[in-house]
């Protein structure tokens, strides 16, 4: 067994021993303690990034951008997991032990897909994924949580088998070229230039429909609100900063075929339309919107068009939607745990009736409000960063046209996200609502948060070398520059 | 090879027709529950006698395609104490024409589509595109959820006849994997819909209509 799925062993095994464990009190805290044992074992497997390097006609390995992707989970998970066991001794009226052993199968999944480099393999992890998250989006058993499940798994599960029929094509792209047939990611790269031209556009074509409706592009987001809007807030933020940057990471690999077979163009245009519309679908759907989880659920809407954007401009854009993939991992997180306290606090996600939080919740209220002005690219946030990245590389390709679109879109984003953000944090409370909570908040349901805010803003204000180093050769990886 | 699988693609596609054609839930099941059958058939007839994990992944297929998962989602029927889909968003006759249209299309867009030496004369392209649109129509013009769940396996199934292509390129290990996420797949929506009919008492579609914007 290849010591890399030791990142993949380890949540697995606390996924079964909080299966097995009989305490419902006890029980979350193997959440965190995942996260913590991850830590070193991550930490290990970067270090020697070199010598797990996938090997020829192997399946799994550390690719850059497995690595980048590993890392990135591993602090993500790390801090969303300390808000569990809060969260969960709230919910004490709830059987806990599927919710839990599924949360840590669904981050064991995520890793594996990160290491795999087998294109059949990387679907059944991607699809394992999201049968986990089925439960978990049913936590609430209610009529809105069902009907959001229901929709999720049926939207997903054939947009995965879309991608299982590209993951084919690719395969007799290989055949028809007469290279035996091989669906390792290194290989099929190595041979992109003799691959058969028709089977592997149409394979891409359907690959970015497949992968693009697990990151939730326009036009195929349709799962996206009413699954984040039903989600547990801790879900939320695993759906919105993790699974969704696999499949990002996963739409990667395939463009990096078409690049190595010299049909970049035809890939970039793609990416270009699925970009632009899903910014443009994201940014309208914010404007006016009252309910303000499905509000995050389009901004993730948005923020996965630029991710596919800025690899369409390439070269530093695609340096600058790393960047942003990180970076919009860790403001979702602070977005969707904040939006959960005030949904719980007010027993209501619209801004019918909440609203005025600052007085009555200020800190989560805070919080909420410096994530709005990290997700839209406000500086010092790493977003700011990023973005301005994808900009400025748009502007010396001379996009011009690309540049003022993408513009435009943020300013739409942040006047249509805006209302609604500050109605719901300043606005005036609700007749007999206006007083402050009884009891300060609790302190653990907030640490979590500032944690990844932290992380947003240290990004922005500056990128460990290591990290910036990372980023740039799962760049280079990508557009196949050795 | 071809003499062999062509006739088993064509009850393929009939099976197709008869699907898109009945109203009769449980006869919409049989028809996926054949069709995963004669899959399992046609990958033992092109690879069974290579081996025991062939032999064991195509006996797999049977018993999976053919048997648990028609037996979950005849379960489902029982519970729901349904019989037929009623009203779907296009006429039976409309969908029939439509799956005729597809059949055609599929067949000329593999026309055009460079094939391997011994795929050409098979059918295997042009059957496997056909069960993925007529996966595509069940899905989208049918109102009950159990009928929906049909036509994602008849789309599942048009996709492995086009793996059946890639033998060589799918390790075992995928392929069972495959398998696996497929049955529970169908297993985990069997659930919903147990919980959809529970709260809703019906499992029409349309019902579900509370999250919108």
């Amino acid at each position: 067994m290849s010591p890399v799925l030791l990142a993949v062993a380890v949540p697995l095994a606390f996924a079964l021993a909080a299966f097995a464990m009989r305490s419902e009190r006890a029980r979350p805290w193997m959440v965190p303690a995942a996260g913590v044992c991850q830590v070193p074992v991550v930490v290990w497997l970067l270090a020697q990034r070199e010598r797990f390097a996938p090997a020829d006609g192997s399946w799994t390995g550390l690719d850059p951008l497995g690595a980048l992707l590993l890392g990135y989970l591993c602090v993500l998970f790390g801090c969303c997991a300390f808000y569990a066991p809060p969260y969960l001794r709230l919910r004490s009226e709830r059987p806990n032990r599927v919710f839990c052993s599924m949360l840590l199968v669904l981050f064991a999944m995520m890793n594996f897909f990160a290491v795999s480099q087998h294109v059949g393999l990387m679907w059944v992890t991607i699809e394992t994924t999201t049968l986990s998250t089925a439960p978990l989006l049913y936590f609430n058993r209610n009529r809105r949580s069902i009907e959001a499940t229901w929709k999720y798994l049926l939207i997903g599960s054939v947009g995965v088998a879309l991608a299982l029929l590209g993951s084919f094509f690719l395969g007799y792209a290989a055949l028809h070229a007469g290279l035996g047939s091989s669906l390792v990611i290194g290989d099929l790269v190595a041979n992109a230039s003799s691959l058969s031209r028709p089977w592997l556009h149409s394979a891409f074509v359907l690959l970015l429909i497949g992968y693009g409706t697990k990151m939730g592009l326009a036009p195929m987001h349709t799962w996206k609100p009413d699954a984040y809007g039903e989600a547990p807030g801790l879900v939320g933020a695993l759906l919105a900063g993790g699974f969704t940057s696999c499949a990002f990471v996963g739409l990667l690999r395939f463009y990096s075929i078409c690049v190595a077979a010299g049909d970049g163009a035809f890939a970039r245009e793609l990416l270009l339309a699925f970009g632009l519309l899903s910014m443009a679908v994201g940014g309208v759907f914010m404007v006016r919107q009252r309910d303000f989880k499905r509000m995050l659920a389009y901004s993730s809407v948005e923020q996965m068009g630029i991710l596919v954007l800025g690899t369409a401009v390439g070269g530093v854009g695609l340096f600058g939607a790393l960047l942003h993939m990180l970076g919009n991992g860790f403001a979702k997180g602070v977005l969707f745990l904040s939006a959960a306290n005030i949904h719980r606090h007010f027993g209501s996600k619209s801004t019918d009736e909440v609203r005025g939080a600052l007085r009555i919740l200020p800190a989560s209220a805070t919080l909420f409000l410096l994530g709005f002005f990290a997700v839209t690219g406000a500086p010092p946030f790493a977003l700011f960063l990023s973005e301005f990245t994808i900009l400025r590389a748009a502007v010396s390709e001379q996009r011009f046209a690309v540049a003022g679109a993408f513009l435009g879109l943020l300013l739409l984003v942040f006047i249509g996200m805006g209302a609604t953000v500050l109605t719901l944090v300043q606005g005036e409370p609700l007749a007999g609502r206006e007083r402050p909570a009884a009891r300060p908040e609790r302190v653990q349901k907030l640490v979590p948060i500032v944690a990844l805010l932290a992380l947003v803003l240290l990004l922005g204000v500056w990128v460990p070398q290591p990290l910036e180093a990372a980023l740039w050769s799962a760049a280079r990886f990508v557009e196949g520059i050795r | 090879m071809s003499e062999v699988l062509n006739p088993l693609l064509v009850l393929v596609l009939l099976f197709n027709f008869l699907m898109l054609g009945t109203s009769r839930v449980a006869a919409v099941i049989n028809a996926a529950a054949a069709q995963g059958t004669l899959l399992g058939v046609a990958y033992l007839a092109m690879h069974g006698g290579s081996g025991v994990r062939a032999l064991a992944l195509g006996l797999a297929m049977i018993g999976i395609k053919g048997i648990a998962i028609p037996r979950i989602l005849r379960g489902a029927l029982r519970s729901q104490g349904i019989r037929r889909e009623v009203e779907p968003f296009v006429s039976f006759t409309t969908s029939l024409l439509l799956g005729a249209v597809a059949t055609g299309l599929s067949v000329l867009f593999a026309r055009t589509l460079p094939l391997a030496a011994g795929d050409a004369e098979a059918l295997l392209v042009p059957a496997s595109l056909a069960t993925v649109l007529t996966g595509f129509i069940v899905l989208t013009t049918r109102r009950k959820a159990l009928t929906q769940v049909v036509g994602y396996l008849t789309l599942e199934n048009g996709i492995f006849i086009f793996g059946l292509t890639l033998i060589e390129a799918m390790p075992f290990l995928v392929e069972a994997g495959v398998l696996l996420d497929v049955l529970v797949g169908v297993f985990v929506m069997g659930v919903v819909i147990d919980h959809i009919s529970r709260e809703f008492s019906s499992i029409q579609v349309d019902d579900l209509t509370e999250l919108r914007e």
